[in-house]
């Protein structure tokens, strides 16, 4: 009885911690709760296939294998999204979408897919799509605590003509309504995800372009070291939420 | 006959005379015609029919306007009567067919 109520009140705190970030599944409306969580329905699972087939597929012309011929069949790529972006050997901060083009130019001998083509995304999105469920958990030690402290400021960073930072929407007034929509923590573990106003799968560095556009911020390149810093700070505070991609979004 | 990029969501046997549920995802752009100033124009290219046949006979149909999201999702039920070949066809304007089909086993 008393190691049923110690229990309970564990359970408890462990919830009042979830609690202080929401999932992003939590913002979605019921309707398109159930349309994230059905894969018959899911446009981003049409992606997630098409991704599946690039990665049995050999690139042309180089003679090199296929994703699989090393990394052997995709199921094995479960768990590889929760611990992305991570630092690399030679000390580059690089997110799934880069991790798969510096395989593709660098083992495959193939050339670059391009970030936000049609190929990356599917390709990431049907990695991406094997870690669903599971609790993202990004390294911050060693050469990425630097990383996270870039990501920290940017987020809090005033910018643009708005003159506002990350934090003061996605912190101060998350569940409160803008443009019609209910303003979220600003997590990126949906990404990539299908957004009905893009019509399509789309990255998370397109997502925060779009942010940045918002506040008429200067909207950094896809890829660049402010994105990649922030998107790993934004994993490191969903640290322990699931891992919802390829997510339906607004 | 072109392949289309689509996700067919179907039970693969049922008992006869069971009523199955057929999901249908296709991957397609829905562009409505654009004709305004200072916009070149496009004619329209959507998905304007959709048909599905059973055992060669047709089952379901549905004409679909431009007012329909890209990447239409299409949902049916038929009766399991025999076993056959469940086959589906998106017809786009410009009068491009993509077809594809799935086996239902009746038991």
């Amino acid at each position: 009885m008393r190691a049923g109520a110690a229990l309970l009140a564990c359970c408890w705190a462990v919830t009042a911690l979830a609690g202080d970030v929401r999932a992003p599944r939590a913002f979605l409306s019921p309707e398109l709760r159930t349309l994230q969580d059905d894969p018959a329905r899911h446009p981003g699972w049409l992606w997630v296939e098409q991704g599946e087939a690039l990665w049995r597929a050999a690139p042309p012309d180089s003679g090199k294998q296929a994703c699989a011929g090393c990394h052997g069949d995709i199921t094995g790529m479960s768990g590889v999204a929760a611990r992305y972006p991570a630092v690399a050997a030679d000390g580059a901060l690089l997110n799934l979408e880069l991790r798969i083009e510096r395989c593709r130019t660098e083992q495959q001998g193939a050339s670059a897919y391009g970030y936000e083509s049609e190929a990356l995304l599917s390709l990431t999105a049907a990695i991406a799509a094997r870690s669903r469920g599971q609790p993202v958990n990004v390294r911050v030690d060693g050469p990425a605590a630097a990383k996270l402290a870039d990501g920290r400021l940017l987020y809090s960073l005033r910018q643009g003509q708005l003159n506002l930072s990350c934090q003061q929407c996605h912190e101060e007034n998350v569940g409160k309504r803008l443009r019609g929509d209910v303003i979220s923590h600003g997590l990126g573990t949906g990404y990539p995800a299908y957004r009905l106003e893009w019509n399509g799968v789309g990255s998370l560095h397109r997502r925060l372009r779009a942010c940045s556009l918002g506040v008429r911020a200067v909207q950094a390149p896809f890829g660049s070291p402010d994105y990649l810093a922030l998107e790993l700070f934004l994993a490191d505070k969903a640290r322990g939420l699931a891992v919802e991609a390829p997510g339906i979004r607004r | 006959m072109t392949d289309i990029t689509a996700r067919v969501t179907m039970p693969t046997s049922a008992r006869k005379g069971e009523i199955i549920e057929i999901k249908v995802l296709a991957r397609h752009t829905m562009d409505r015609a654009v004709d305004a100033p200072g916009l070149k124009p496009s004619p329209r290219r959507i998905i304007h029919s959709f048909r599905a046949s059973y055992a060669g006979e047709e089952i379901f149909r549905m004409a679909l306007s431009s007012g329909i999201a890209s990447n239409p999702f299409i949902s049916f039920t038929t009766v399991a009567t025999e076993t056959g070949v469940i086959a589906f066809e998106w017809l786009e304007d410009g009068g491009a067919v993509y077809s594809r089909a799935a086996t239902l086993v009746v038991t």
